[in-house]
This record gives C-alpha cells, sequence and structure tokens, in this order.
C-alpha cells in the first residue's frame, strides 16, 4: 500500500464513525436534491440535453489540437498574452514572473481548483506574495489552513459557530450568530482587498475557441470583482476546458447549474476575451491566460478513458456518491474528490499510489447517472482496477485469484467442496485472522447469514432423482 | 420456452430460495426450466479485483454452459449485469468475444423478463406484510430495472409497499468492496437501514441476493426483526 | 509566447489523439432537427409571455421587476428607490434608456464612461445602467463595457438598477448571444449575464444575498 493509500485508509475510517459529520452532510446536499430534481423537471428533455452536451465536450475534447489554437489566436487579437504551461511548476513561475514584472504585491484570487491542483497560491506565497481567497467558501479554509472539503462547497463541513470561531480568531471580528452576519463580515473584509489588490487570479469554467473568451461561473461576484479591478489579471485554465462554440455554452451555463446547485443559472457567467479594450474605461490593463497541461494530455491519450476530460466541474457526481457523503471530501487527499477525482487522479497523480481511489467504490453507478456530460466514470473505475492490476498485481491477492479461478473452471470440484466451505468455511476463518481474512472483516461489523441446508444445485439434483 | 437457469454461486449457496422461487414462478407460467450444472461464478469478484484474465478464464465457464441456451434467466441484478453489460467487454479482442455477444444478448434478469418479455404482472400470490423495495444498483443502472420488481409486486394480495427514502442509494455491498473496504461499507449499510426503518416495514425486498446480506447483516447485528426476502421468493407465494 | 511548452503539449495532444476515442454519446436519431437549446426548459413566443417568464424567474431570484409605463414613469421609479433605499451618491453611465432619470436625481453621479475613481464608485450606494438584453427563459440581463458603463458598475455598488425596455427580452441564452453578435460583430472582451442579486449557499448551504455583487438588483422595464 502506497502512503497516500494508508492515509486514506486511516482517514476514511475515521470519519466513516463520525455520525455528526455524517448527518451534517445528508443535510447539506438534502436541500440540493430537491432543487436539483425541480429544476431537472423543468427541462423538455434532461436525457436529450445530456446528450447534446456530451457531444459538446466530445467534439472539443478529440479535436483539442485546433480548437486550443483557435482560442489561443482569438485571444491574442485583443491583446491577451497566452501562456502554454507544460506542468504545475511552468505555470506558477510564469505566473509570478508576470507578478515581479508588473511590481505586484498583493493577489485577490477567485476559485479555481486547477490553481488548487498546482498549489498556487502556496507558490506565489513563497515568491513573498499576498494572496487573498475572494470566494467565501475558500476564504474560510484559507482562515483555517485547510483545503477545500468538496470542489464547487469548499466549507460544506462546517457550521456557523465553527466559522463564527475562526472569523474571531483569525479576523478579530466580534461573535456573529447567522450565516448572513458571517458573509457581511467576509464581504467587508474583502471590499477593501478587491480595491488594493493589484493582481487578480481566477480560473475558467469554459473556454470558447470560435470567439476567443474565457467563461467563468460563480453566485457572489467575488470574480466578477476580482477579474475587473486590479491592474494585471491571470486566468489559469486546463486544456481541456475548450469548447467550440459560443453556443455550447446555451446549454453548457444552464446544466452547470442545475447539476451543480439545483439552480436555473448561476448568478454571474462572465466572458472574459482580453484586457481592457480602446473604448473601455476599466478592466485589467494586462490579461494572461495560462493553459496547463500537467498530465491532461496522458489523460487524452488513454483513449478508452478519454471522456473523463469532459468534466465541467460541476460536483454532482460528487453530491450522489455514497462513499463521498460518508468519508468526506479531505479523506481524498487530493484536489479533485469523489467519483471524477477517483478517475483521473490515478492519471494526473500516478496510478500505483493512487489507485486506492478507484478501488473504494462500490461501483453503483450513481455517477455516471448524475454526470451532466456523460462521462463513464463507474466504468473508468473498473478500467483503472484493471490497469493498476495489470502493472503491478498485489503480490497476496494474485495467487488467491488464481487459486478461485481454477477452483470455479472445475464444475465438479465446486459441487464436492463449496458445501464445505459454506458450513464450514466462516468457522475455519480460511486465513485465519490474517489482515485480509474476510470473513474478520466482515463479522466486525455484521452478522453472516445462516448456512442453508441445501444449496440450489443440491436441491436441483434431489429434484432430478425424485423424477 | 425452454428456459436456461442462470443462478449465481452466491444465491446457489447462500440464497437457494431465490433460485427455488424463480423455478417455481416459470413452471407455474407454463416454461420449461433447464439448469446447467456446469456454470459456477460469472467471475465477480476477481473483474472487480481488476483480475480480468482470471475472471475471463471463468467466465468462459459461463460461456460454455449456455452456449445452446435459447434463453437465460438468472436472479441477480448484478450478476445478471456481469453476463448483460461487462462480458463484451471482457471478451473485447478475444476469440470469443461473438459467443460473449450472444450471451449478453440472450441474458434477462427474472423481473424484467416476466414483465419485459413475457408481460406478466400477476403471478397469483399472496404475501400478507408491510415492505420495502431496496433497488439493488446493478440492476438499477447497469440493467434499468426499476418499474419491473414494483409492478410484480404490485399483484401480491397483502402486500403493502412503502417507499424508502433513498431506495436508489448503493447499501455499500459492493462485492469484494464490502470486505476491502468494511468501514465504508458499513457506513452505507447503516444509512441504508437507517431508511429502511424510517418507512415502519417489516420486511424488505430486493432483486439482489447479497444487498440483502449486507442489509440482514446489520439488521441482525442491531438486533432488529426485520426481515429479508428476494423478489422472487416472494412472488412464488402461490 | 517564445519560451513556453505549445509546441511541446500539441505534439502530446496529436499523438493522444491518433487512437480515436469510442464514440459512445452522440446525438442519434431522436435529436434530429432539433438544436441543443431546444432540450432545456421551453421559452414561450409571445412579448407578453416572455415579460411574464421573465417577472416569474425574477420573483424566484429576488430580483426587483417595476413594470414603467414610459420615460417619465421612469424617473419617478428611479426617484422612488433613491428615497426609499437612502442614496447619497450614484454611479452611472450616458445611455438612452437612463440618461434623463439619473441626472433628475439630483444626487452625484460618478460617470463610469469616462476615467472614474474606483474609491468614489467604491461609495455609491447604487450603479445604474442599461443593458444589452434580458432572458427570459433565465431571468437574467446581458450586460458588455458598451452597454452597461464598464465592467466594474454593475457589481461594485450594492445596489445595481436596470433600465430595459420589453423589446429587449429575448428567450434563451442562444437568443441573447445572437444579440450579443448583432451589437457587436466580433464579441467583444468583456460580458456578463447576471441572473438575481449576489448569492452564497457556502455557510451550511443557507441562502444569504449581497456576499460580494450587489445585495439588490432591480430592473426597470419600460413598456413603451
Amino acid at each position: 500500500m502506497s502512503t497516500e493509500s494508508v492515509q486514506f485508509h486511516h482517514d476514511a475510517d475515521r470519519l466513516t464513525h463520525d455520525l455528526r459529520h455524517r448527518a451534517l452532510i445528508q443535510k447539506a446536499l438534502g436541500g440540493y436534491y430537491v432543487k436539483r430534481d425541480e429544476q431537472k423537471a423543468k427541462y423538455t428533455d434532461w436525457q436529450q440535453a445530456r446528450v447534446s452536451a456530451a457531444a459538446a465536450k466530445y467534439e472539443a475534447v478529440n479535436h483539442l489540437d485546433k480548437y486550443l489554437v483557435e482560442l489561443s489566436d482569438k485571444l491574442e487579437a485583443r491583446g491577451t498574452k497566452v501562456f502554454w504551461a507544460a506542468d504545475g511548476p511552468e505555470a506558477a513561475d510564469y505566473i509570478a514572473s508576470v507578478a515581479r514584472n508588473a511590481g505586484v504585491k498583493r493577489i485577490i484570487k477567485s476559485k479555481t481548483m486547477t490553481g488548487e491542483e498546482i498549489h498556487l497560491p502556496q507558490a506565489l506565497e513563497k515568491a513573498g506574495l499576498e494572496v487573498v481567497e475572494s470566494d467565501l467558501g475558500e476564504f474560510i479554509v484559507q482562515l483555517r489552513e485547510e483545503p477545500p472539503y468538496h470542489i464547487v462547497f469548499p466549507s460544506m463541513h462546517l457550521t456557523r459557530g465553527e466559522i463564527d470561531d475562526t472569523f474571531q480568531k483569525k479576523l478579530g471580528s466580534a461573535h456573529a450568530d447567522t450565516p448572513e452576519e458571517l458573509t457581511m463580515i467576509a464581504r467587508n473584509v474583502m471590499r477593501r482587498k478587491y480595491c488594493e489588490a493589484d493582481m487578480g487570479i481566477s480560473g475558467a469554467n469554459f473556454a470558447v475557441a470560435e470567439t476567443g473568451h474565457i467563461s467563468i461561473t460563480e453566485n457572489e461576484g467575488n470574480a466578477r470583482l476580482s477579474t475587473s479591478l486590479p491592474k494585471v489579471l491571470v486566468s489559469i485554465v486546463g486544456i481541456e476546458k475548450v469548447v467550440p462554440k459560443l453556443d455550447d455554452l446555451a446549454v453548457l451555463l444552464p446544466m452547470l447549474a442545475t447539476a451543480g446547485a439545483g439552480q436555473n443559472m448561476t448568478c454571474y457567467n462572465t466572458l472574459l476575451g482580453g484586457p481592457r479594450q480602446p473604448g473601455e474605461t476599466d478592466g485589467p490593463r494586462e490579461f494572461h491566460v495560462v493553459l496547463l497541461d500537467n498530465r491532461r494530455t496522458a489523460l487524452l491519450a488513454d483513449a478508452e478513458q478519454r471522456d473523463a476530460l469532459h468534466c465541467i466541474r460541476c460536483g454532482a457526481c460528487l453530491n450522489v456518491c455514497p462513499i463521498f457523503k460518508n468519508i468526506g471530501g479531505h479523506s481524498y487527499g487530493t484536489t479533485y474528490q469523489g467519483p471524477i477525482g477517483s478517475v483521473i487522479t490515478p492519471h494526473l497523480r500516478g496510478l500505483q499510489s493512487w489507485k486506492h481511489l478507484s478501488f473504494s467504490s462500490s461501483l453503483c453507478g450513481a455517477c455516471a447517472e448524475a454526470c451532466p456530460v456523460k462521462i463513464d466514470l463507474h466504468h473508468h473505475l473498473l478500467q483503472n482496477r484493471r490497469n493498476a492490476i495489470a502493472e503491478k498485481p498485489a503480490w497476496w491477492e494474485k495467487p488467491i485469484f488464481a487459486g478461485f479461478a481454477w477452483f470455479m473452471r472445475r464444475p465438479a470440484l465446486y459441487r464436492l467442496a463449496a458445501p464445505l466451505l459454506r458450513i464450514g468455511g466462516p468457522l475455519l476463518h480460511v486465513i485465519r485472522g490474517q489482515f485480509f481474512d474476510p470473513v474478520r472483516l466482515w463479522t466486525a461489523t455484521r452478522d453472516l447469514p445462516p448456512a442453508p441446508p441445501q444449496s440450489f444445485k443440491e436441491y436441483w439434483r434431489a429434484r432430478h432423482a425424485k423424477r | 420456452m425452454k428456459i436456461s437457469l442462470f443462478v449465481p454461486c452466491f444465491i446457489d449457496q447462500y440464497y437457494p430460495g431465490a433460485g427455488i422461487g424463480m423455478v417455481r414462478i416459470l413452471e407455474k407460467l407454463g416454461h420449461t426450466v433447464e439448469y446447467p450444472e456446469s456454470q459456477t461464478c460469472c467471475g465477480q469478484p476477481a473483474f472487480n479485483s481488476g483480475y480480468w484474465d482470471e475472471a475471463r478464464s471463468v467466465a468462459v465457464t459461463m460461456l460454455d454452459a449456455f452456449r445452446d441456451a435459447e434463453v437465460v434467466v438468472g436472479c441477480s441484478g448484478s450478476c445478471g449485469a456481469r453476463l448483460k453489460v461487462f462480458y463484451p467487454e471482457l471478451f473485447h479482442g478475444h476469440a470469443r468475444e461473438a459467443e460473449a455477444k450472444a450471451l449478453a444478448a440472450k441474458t434477462h434478469e427474472l423481473s424484467s423478463f416476466l414483465v419485459n418479455v413475457l408481460g406478466v404482472g400477476d403471478l397469483g400470490a399472496s404475501f400478507p406484510a408491510k415492505a420495502t423495495f431496496h433497488d439493488g444498483c446493478h440492476g438499477l443502472r447497469e440493467l434499468g430495472i426499476k418499474q419491473e420488481p414494483r409492478e410484480l409486486l404490485k399483484h401480491v394480495r397483502g402486500l403493502e409497499l412503502v417507499e424508502m427514502k433513498e431506495a436508489e442509494t448503493c447499501c455499500g455491498f459492493g462485492g469484494t468492496f464490502a470486505v476491502k473496504f468494511p468501514e465504508i461499507s458499513t457506513a452505507m449499510g447503516e444509512v441504508k437501514c437507517a431508511s429502511i426503518l424510517e418507512t415502519g416495514a417489516e420486511l424488505v425486498i430486493s432483486n439482489d441476493s447479497s444487498c440483502l446480506m449486507q442489509i440482514q447483516g446489520l439488521f441482525d447485528r442491531q438486533g432488529n426483526k426485520i426481515k429479508s426476502m428476494h423478489l422472487a421468493e416472494v412472488l412464488a407465494h402461490f | 509566447m517564445p519560451n513556453d511548452s505549445r509546441e511541446k503539449i500539441l505534439r502530446r495532444i496529436r499523438e493522444a489523439l491518433s487512437v480515436k476515442a469510442p464514440a459512445r454519446h452522440l446525438p442519434g436519431a431522436a435529436s434530429s432537427g432539433h438544436q441543443p437549446q431546444d432540450w432545456l426548459p421551453p421559452v414561450p413566443s409571445s412579448t407578453d409571455e416572455l415579460v411574464a417568464l421573465f417577472e416569474k424567474n425574477s420573483l424566484d431570484l429576488k430580483t426587483e421587476v417595476r413594470r414603467c409605463a414610459d420615460a417619465a414613469a421612469v424617473a419617478s421609479e428611479l426617484d422612488a428607490l433613491a428615497k426609499e433605499n437612502h442614496w447619497q451618491s450614484v454611479g452611472s453611465h450616458r445611455f438612452s434608456l437612463g440618461n434623463e432619470a439619473v441626472s433628475a436625481l439630483g444626487l452625484p453621479v460618478v460617470f463610469t464612461d469616462q476615467p472614474y475613481e474606483t474609491d468614489s464608485l467604491e461609495r455609491c450606494d447604487a450603479g445604474i445602467s442599461g443593458c444589452d438584453c434580458l432572458v427570459a427563459q433565465t431571468g437574467g440581463i446581458l450586460v458588455t463595457s458598451a452597454s452597461a458603463g464598464g465592467r466594474v458598475l454593475s457589481v461594485l455598488p450594492p445596489h445595481h438598477v436596470v433600465i430595459a425596455s420589453a423589446g429587449q427580452l429575448v428567450g434563451d441564452l442562444a437568443d441573447a448571444f445572437a444579440v450579443l453578435r448583432k451589437h457587436y460583430g466580433a464579441t467583444p472582451a468583456f460580458a456578463s449575464f447576471i441572473t438575481g442579486p449576489s448569492r452564497t449557499g457556502d455557510i451550511e448551504r443557507i441562502l444569504v444575498l449581497g456576499a460580494h455583487g450587489p445585495k439588490k438588483l432591480t430592473v426597470l422595464l419600460v413598456q413603451a
């Protein structure tokens, strides 16, 4: 087991016993399910909408070179600087150099999971820059020095009391009882930061090749402010965010809102295509778009799983995943949680170290059912498992399955031996007391069924003996 | 018609009642049932653990067992999904791919077969009880089975069927998942059991015995008197 | 960029794409003759129905919509808003639907369609702007720098007031994109759909308005 896997088991085990956490997350998601279903019901045909959305992303991802070049050309035509970064450090170095060249001291940031992925805030802080998270949820977890809990709702796991504590300790604010009061505290802190920041950093939900825009979806308005007030703007965009046409957003934006938050449409959906143009009186003087690879091309090369790059980061799969709901977002130990995280993390960060995420699933398929762009999530988990084992089978497991297969290929032997195992097996604890003793692992928390007096095969034989 | 029975290893050894129920139902409807005795296991444990070569070597016995079958009916959503959905993938590029596809095409889960192929609803069964139905995930999402069991249970005299909140949420069994990640599996099972308890039902029914093993295992450990039965056992009460 | 990885990345992409991915979910026969947006919530065609849908969505979003029969009514509604909300200064720009009403307020105005001080705008109680169009399906408002006085006016002051005419109502986002193309030819560097006042659910998933953007959003909808 990798260190990541050991840590995962430790954290997941702890959280699954935390009934307070379990109740909190169930309550947090309960309202989402109701609103999501209400909103889906309004669609003329939600399933056909999913097909359309999937088709748009399929076209984009399977002609990615063409669309990235078109996007880049159109952005540059308006004076945007486009930087193609092969990996995280290259992106972070470029952004730090932009800040240096512009004499930047204070950065205000809107939510970007891509930025999280490459540890951008930490890299910039190391370069001596102040980085403030403007998204409320991100702001809260930044103060608490925790990673985000969920790709869309970073502070889903916290109560108002915990947030109040954090604000009092870290901001010196007065005690606040309600979400409204707490939000206003953050709003007031942030207003000065927007006006004083000399650089804004954002991510992007989509990037439109046809017109040369990045598209940012948010409810709070912090991205609108972060991207229009500071004199320099840098947007970091995964290369897979591309969509071919502006009209594709006519379907993708509402579906992102519905699947992600049960909304008709998210509050602000902003297209940004360039720095302040002639005739504009505000907006950044410099606009940089950093296109990030960071092993997305490796996932692209896996044709079977390429559709994982269709992801629009709505979080719907997290919201329906029973594993996510019981172990919580932090247990994943990586930027992307839930089913999509379990699929892509082995590709982005190493199959052998991260395969446990693909194994820790019952393959129920709720994720694939929820995905607005129809990614075959649960089947990709199976494929990751197959690939991991093909590369490096577990030394103790391979002989067990070889034995299993040997046994199951021999019906006569099965007929003889199975009753013995059925009745005697639980008593024998076949691999007595070992860490992989399946009986002990079951009976720690669950009873075993009583062994029936007769198997089906025995019943069938008896039936035919009678005739 | 002549129906070949697919009775997975799990049911064969631990829940033969489901298979026996299937026999009674199909024979009552006037069909001839046969059971190829050479079948053992669909290979799911190896398949789900990533050992596809081993899984394939076991799956071959299923191809052999059902080679001459006209139609195959099974009483497990998860094993049925193995044959219907995953065998074509498992045998992709393999010499016996065509057979795997043929087997997938002629295999049916029991409730789907009764409602969608035979067009049957009322089997003349009676079972007075207040019950709730748990949708096994593979049957639900791989095979699209949702209305069929409810359609059949609707006609069972005396049965009051109540829907639980989260009927479609996974019970946490997941095959080897249940013992590889027992803590997560148990937590998921506890959530499912709480959902069942909330309905006030005295019986939980499912088309997947593996789910019932999880659910009943937890109820028994909790000291709860709720019973569980496979759909075929309930329907065979005539 | 001379020293970035553009060629390396494009090469990796082309190599990766030399193997085809299974095309599992392409639109089939069922969707022929349909536009993708046909699958979204249905949109009516008559102006009256569009207005009604926009108003219903606005109600859900907590966007306030006030109908105004003519220019005089706009001026009096704007004045009423100023008094109700105790405005002391406002931000705005020059646009035909708003010029008279804004100057009739008699309040100091920070004009954002000319060089302005961010701090002055930050102190304004309201931002009054036009828009490119209103979207009935979502209850949204499409703004650009040209139609709404820059990138900041419609988001920094705590109350955003949009003065629009009923003729600016379109059905859905695809229609709005068509307006964008019609108004500007090559699409502008900044455009934003505003759908309700700013909000967050980040604390216990409870809805709070005015997270960072405006807490209040009012649309003065001119009939004539």
